[in-house]
């Protein structure tokens, strides 16, 4: 059913050979879903008004996963699918996106991917969503995702996102209100080349006592690409936050960085810290002085950064 | 097997030329330990970064081996088994101790708990710990060391090793430097002020202004001390050399 670019986009986001036998997936391709399966604590039933599923974690479903990959292949093509998580109190689950495309023509193709989580008390979720672009055509690959998280009391929730190759255009925009209790991790990793543009706007609402959120976003930008980042930590009780934006700036790229925190209750601790710089010569000196040579400092040390 | 033939380093800058190194000539065997010592700011560190390659002389030259590599790219001075632990080692986000340990090893086996050991370092703490802000000075100096020793050298250099380092740390440190002199055929340069390290040494290098001031054993040197210091406590005292 697959075929060979398929597969290469589903292994880059998703990390699945084929589509998987066992577990809750749903498979979107070129706009529709192909393959998909419920488990007896995960259902994924499809919406009726719009395009886009609704994943339902049952609570105190442990130690499951799901697969929600969307590839494209086909020309020119805007995909945009609404997609609901219900993740039932106590649940402990992982929570696989992402989207890959392959793009050989002269028109664009892009994927908005407008995702809304409401994480049950109690409950753990880790999110992990991959984007990646290939293929030779002119057109631009464009994957606009909107992520809104709603969280209950003692949940907690993990997010990696991950960029780094072959997308031309992005806006990304998240949005987490966290009750009380609630804890949130961002870990963030964009590259960006050529003339390629993105942008990460994540807004965190600190609304409950003892809630907290970390974010972490690291980027490399080479040759004449832009990144903008937008962050706001808003704390409106007695809460903790931190903001971490790293990026290493290379050739004639630009980047703009723009942490904010905003306390609106005394109790409220929040940091943010954003740093912009090239490779210091004395990580390549270092890494060259142990026998590798300049080109394989650099690729180790921006490895290294965007793991 | 490493000869240093007229060798001088020169800046230039708004206020004229200086010379950090001056016309210095040096011959270093195999299989010996040098100490190199000498006044703040009199070009140990620069002779040491000379001979790593991360600075090129304004004029002489350098053989190592007999070959000439004093053009010779930083990395070809690596394959040809120098290594460099650096004064203040750079972080690395993303990079943990593990992978620096690893990648400096290359082709070479290595167990990177023995080698944190041998630097006073506990492995299960330190292993998995990136390689960044969040190490202090001594920590990254130690792992710096490790990385050194995790190589097949034929020459190390390091730049004041004891630099950052409490005093018992710097006593495993010590023993460390006489296990490798001892068990193995590397020549050893180390750049430093403490009597411990001078202890260690075939020859004591005396970098001033630039030149070489003197090169003689550690008894002569250590002896010429004692009787310049007032102290009166001998070898037993951990102090450094003053100049």
């Amino acid at each position: 059913m697959l075929d060979i670019i398929d597969k290469v986009l589903l292994k880059a986001v998703a990390n699945l050979d084929d589509i998987p036998k066992l577990g809750a997936y749903n498979i979107r391709r070129n706009g529709k879903g192909i393959s998909r399966q419920s488990t007896k604590n995960i259902q994924i039933v499809p919406k009726t008004d719009q395009p886009g599923i609704d994943i339902n974690v049952a609570p105190g479903t442990k130690g499951e996963q799901v697969h929600i990959p969307v590839i494209l292949s086909a020309e020119g093509m805007t995909d945009i699918v609404y997609n609901t998580f219900n993740i039932g109190d106590n649940a402990d689950v992982v929570i696989v996106a992402g989207c890959g495309i392959h793009n050989a023509c002269d028109a664009d193709a892009g994927h908005n991917g407008i995702h809304e989580f409401f994480i049950g008390k109690n409950a753990r979720v880790k999110y992990v969503e991959k984007h990646f672009g290939e293929g030779s055509g002119r057109g631009k690959r464009i994957l606009n995702p909107t992520t809104k998280v709603h969280m209950e009391e003692n949940s907690q929730v993990e997010m990696e996102m991950v960029q780094i190759a072959g997308v031309d255009d992005t806006i990304r925009d998240t949005d987490v209100d966290l009750a009380d209790g609630a804890r949130l991790i961002v870990t963030e990793r964009l590259m960006t080349e050529g003339v390629q543009s993105a942008e990460s706007i994540i807004k965190v609402n600190l609304n409950g006592k003892d809630s907290s959120a970390r974010i972490m976003s690291r980027s490399v930008a080479k040759n004449n690409s832009k990144q903008h980042f937008h962050m706001n930590l808003i704390g409106k009780n007695e809460c903790r936050g931190h903001i971490q934006c790293d990026s290493i700036i290379m050739d004639q790229a630009q980047v703009s960085s723009a942490p904010m925190v905003t306390a609106e209750h005394s109790d409220a601790q929040l940091i943010h810290e954003a740093a912009i710089g090239k490779i210091a010569g004395d990580q390549l000196l270092k890494l060259m002085s142990l026998g590798l040579s300049e080109e394989a400092a650099e690729d180790t040390i921006l490895k290294g950064f965007l793991k | 097997m490493l000869e240093l033939k007229n060798v001088s380093w020169t800046v230039e800058d708004n206020h004229g030329r200086t010379d950090i190194v001056k016309n210095v000539s040096l011959t270093l065997h195999e299989h010996k330990l040098y100490v190199v010592t000498g006044p703040n700011g009199g070009g140990k560190s620069t002779l040491a970064k000379l001979v790593m390659g991360l600075i090129a002389p304004s004029s002489g030259q350098i053989l190592f081996d007999g070959v000439d590599i004093t053009h010779m790219p930083i990395t070809e001075r690596a394959k040809l088994q120098i290594g460099y632990a650096f004064q203040t080692p750079p972080v690395f986000k993303g990079i943990n101790v593990r992978e620096l340990l690893t990648l400096a090893a290359g082709e070479k086996k290595i167990n990177p708990t023995q080698l944190l050991f041998d630097v006073g370092l506990c492995a299960g703490e330190y292993i998995n710990r990136e390689m960044d802000s969040g190490l202090s000075g001594g920590e990254l100096k130690r792992i710096e060391i490790a990385s050194i020793l995790a190589r097949d050298l034929k020459l190390a250099l390091f730049d004041e090793p004891e630099a950052g380092i409490d005093l018992w740390s710097f006593q495993r440190l010590a023993e460390t430097f006489d296990k490798m002199h001892r068990q193995s055929e590397m020549t050893l340069m180390i750049i430093s002020h403490q009597e411990r390290i001078m202890h260690l040494a075939d020859e004591i290098i005396v970098i001033d202004s630039g030149k070489v001031r003197e090169i003689t054993d550690k008894n002569t040197f250590l002896g010429s001390l004692t009787l310049k210091e007032s102290c009166g406590c001998g070898e037993t005292c951990e102090r450094g050399v003053s100049f």
